[in-house]
């Protein structure tokens, strides 16, 4: 059968998803919660709060005021202990709020009740500014400010809603169980989305290795209007935006440009929960879904937890063998970040912890190139990754700019193929970052 | 707890290495290899040693004491350099010749460029062409396949079918006259055809040859439009005048035809790294070698036509790219 798919390259890496079927859990509060001011793509936002002052759950902590900016509220009540600049996940320090935890007292205006509200009051604007004032982002991992895709700027169209239930990393699970559990908020979610960009078509993509999830949000979304559902071909990497969009529609986002240009937005389904809770529940976004998993993890889980919470207390509570442990890694295999120090904080954009075994966390040695293209031929943007790397490892950045490779998605399909274990993907992010040095330049002249 | 590991992403590999790479292709070339030894007997075990210990040898005198790096044979490439280039030569030669054929072939046409990865003509194909050139007679003297495994060294020779067809033609013999003094198809495309130890089987070759594609070790693009263009061109000079030309089946089973579509054409260092490069590429390598073998000096021209394709490869790397995602971006 002909499952729907992107047209060029990818490659089918081992699924391993340890973790798939094990109901979300709720995991204890931290005694101390670190809240960074950076947690999305974009400018940090700026501090609202006072040392020593005493904070409720979903209170806002730091306003987020540029544009492309995030709002960040306290996932936790208790007294703000320190503003002060701490490791995030990414190995940087960022300024960060840091509350000593006391109790759970909710800001009143939060719905905290299970109970699921069907009935949309706001209207498109109020929608708008609602996912802006919550907080969110984007729950896939790159953390865009989610109201930033739902200020259609004039003159362009939205035809269609993409929503993201792809999770084509191997090892990550908690979009697939959030699709298993909370299949109707997500719906209602999507139903907002299409309110706030006046669509009436969404297609839900979602690979074909999660058939459960698949029949569940069929079912569910039968009783709402203009929502479909693709199964997709299990092919990394599905989700990425650009593939995703090719997969469903057969559309082509031009280099450079984005989804829009094609008429469409693109959400993960984590952030169409998210925009559920923030729309329906008045609940800005404090807490999220994240799998802990890898081959030295006890017990591979589905977690809810507070945003701030150590990734230790959760490596703990999965029961972890850290003496066989050789890499700890922010999000899945391909895409995510192998992390500096354990005790760094969830964030948004935290959608898994996954432990490598040791001999799993070193690289092979690297060879010579043998020309045998095999990057070329499963790159999902039709670039070259052997000639990009040699180009900007010589600092060629006109050339690079030339061969595209401000195209390049970072997937790491590449270096997952090549026989001789050549760091292409590391080249080539260095000479992203020297030409988009280069392009900043120009446009200042 | 010791030190956790901290590198970029990604942080799995799929497993493929150089080195099954290569020994795929040793696996590839097993068959057609034990049937050389079938036809040849003793002769071609030990060109087939001479050729293998000397360029493994090579490379590890020359990337430990000239290049002083750690020797890399594990990864094979200098094994199937040897193994190539006992397949092109015929199983009577001198020891001493194989030696220098193995020394051009790592030496020059490898080592001198960089090693793994750098060389752009095909190594084992320096060496054939070096050795054919300078040392003609020893390199066209084929022992005949008598179909029992020979343990003497000294062999009866005999011309190759392709020599039996270029000279007869040459001297205006008749086709029909010509065919009757060459084995079968049939008999030639099993292995009953003198040669270089490689030319023996196009059978086993082909086998070879679908082997290493199934493994995804080479792509369909070079073999298919190499064989195309010989059957094509080959085709239309046959039908122009069947007496004049040999037909294009007897072309794709003699000579160095399918070790050259499979095995040396195919080689990824000196191929071209697109599709579209590699068609061309493919194209070029048949036509030339057709080009050769009807009207140039030697009987054969497969080594001749890739070693010249080979130097076209890095304009057909810059000219045919692949196609980039959005470029010409299709709404709807």
């Amino acid at each position: 059968m002909g499952l729907l798919t992107f047209k060029m390259g990818g490659i089918h890496p081992p699924e391993s998803k340890l973790s798939a079927k094990s109901a979300i859990e709720e995991v204890v509060l931290p005694k101390q919660a670190v809240v960074p001011l950076s947690q999305h793509l974009g400018v940090p936002a700026k501090v609202q709060v006072k040392r020593g002052e005493l904070v409720k759950v979903g209170q806002l902590l730091a306003k987020g005021e540029a544009f492309i900016s995030a709002d960040i509220h306290s996932p936790v009540s208790g007294k703000v202990a320190k503003i002060e600049p701490r490791v995030d996940s990414t190995g940087f320090r960022k300024e960060s709020v840091v509350i000593d935890v006391d109790g759970d007292e909710w800001d009143e205006s939060i719905d905290t009740s299970t109970d699921i509200v069907k009935e949309i009051k706001l209207d498109q604007k109020e929608i708008v500014e609602r996912i802006h004032r919550m907080g969110v982002v984007g729950m896939g991992g790159a953390t865009f400010p989610s109201h930033v895709k739902y200020m259609v700027p004039d003159g362009k169209t939205v035809e269609y809603l993409i929503i993201n239930g792809v999770e084509c990393e191997p090892y990550l699970t908690s979009d697939h169980q959030l699709m298993l559990e909370k299949g109707e908020e997500l719906i209602i979610g999507i139903t907002i989305m299409m309110k706030a960009l006046k669509v009436d078509k969404t297609i839900i993509g979602i690979e074909n290795n999660k058939p459960d999830a698949i029949e569940n949000l069929k079912n569910i979304a039968k009783n709402y209007q203009g929502i479909t559902i693709e199964a997709l071909k299990v092919q990394y990497p599905q989700g990425g935006e650009k593939q995703l969009i090719d997969a469903l529609l057969g559309r082509e986002v031009p280099s450079g440009k984005l989804p829009l240009e094609v008429g469409c937005v693109v959400n993960n389904v984590g952030t169409a929960y998210a925009i559920y809770e923030a729309v329906q529940k008045n609940k800005p976004l404090i807490e999220r879904i994240v799998t802990v998993t890898g081959k030295t993890v006890g017990k591979p889980s589905n977690y809810k937890v507070r945003i701030g919470t150590p990734i230790t207390e959760l490596l703990e509570k999965a029961n972890c063998d850290m003496e066989g442990t050789g890499k700890v890694i922010n999000g899945g295999p391909m895409m995510g970040k192998a992390l500096v120090l354990l005790n760094v904080p969830v964030t948004k954009g935290t959608s898994g912890v996954l432990l490598l075994e040791k001999a799993e966390a070193k690289r092979m040695p690297v060879l010579n190139c043998i020309r045998c293209s095999k990057c070329t031929d499963v790159c999902p943007m039709g670039l070259e990754p052997h000639l990009l790397s040699i180009i900007a490892r010589q600092a060629e950045n006109e050339r690079c700019e030339e061969e595209q490779i401000m195209d390049c998605i970072e997937c790491g399909s590449c270096v997952y193929t090549c026989p001789s274990g050549r760091p292409l993907l590391d080249n080539i992010r260095l000479g992203k970052s020297n030409v988009g040095f280069m392009i900043r330049n120009r446009s200042r002249k | 707890m010791g030190l956790l590991t901290v590198s970029g992403s990604p942080h799995i590999h799929g497993g493929l290495s150089v080195k099954k790479l290569m020994w795929g292709v040793v696996i590839a070339m097993m068959p057609a290899m034990l049937a050389s030894f079938y036809y040849f007997g003793m002769g071609a075990i030990k060109v087939t040693l001479v050729a293998v210990v000397s360029a493994m040898l090579f490379e590890y005198l020359i990337t430990k004491f000239i290049l002083k790096k750690e020797p890399q044979l594990h990864d094979g490439s200098a094994a199937i350099t040897g193994l190539l280039l006992a397949f092109n030569v015929p199983s009577n030669l001198p020891i001493w010749m194989i030696v220098v054929g193995a020394l051009v072939a790592i030496g020059i046409a490898k080592m001198s460029f960089g090693g793994l990865g750098k060389n752009p003509f095909n190594p084992a194909l320096v060496g054939r062409v070096f050795l054919l050139i300078s040392f003609p007679v020893q390199m066209t003297s084929w022992p005949v396949v008598d179909k029992v495994f020979p343990l003497g060294l000294d062999a009866i020779t005999g011309p190759t079918p392709l020599g039996i067809v270029k000279e007869g033609l040459d001297n205006g013999e008749p086709m029909s006259d010509l065919m009757s003094q060459i084995p079968s198809y049939t008999q030639m495309f099993i292995g009953e055809s003198g040669g270089s130890l490689g030319e023996v089987s196009a059978l086993l070759l082909l086998l070879g040859g679908i082997f290493m594609l199934l493994r995804k070790i080479i792509t369909w693009h070079i073999p298919v439009s190499f064989l195309g263009s010989v059957i094509i061109f080959s085709g239309i000079l046959w039908l122009i005048d069947p007496n004049a030309y040999v037909n294009p089946m007897f072309h794709l089973i003699t000579g160095g035809m399918m070790m050259g579509v499979f095995f040396m054409a195919t080689d990824m260092v000196t191929s071209p790294m697109t599709p579209k490069g590699q068609l061309i590429f493919g194209t070029g390598v048949g036509i030339i070698t057709i080009i050769i073998r009807v009207w140039g000096a030697f009987p054969e021209g497969v080594s001749f036509a890739i070693l010249i394709m080979n130097a076209v490869v890095p304009h057909l790397n810059s000219l045919f790219k692949p196609k980039r995602f959005g470029k010409e971006a299709s709404n709807g």
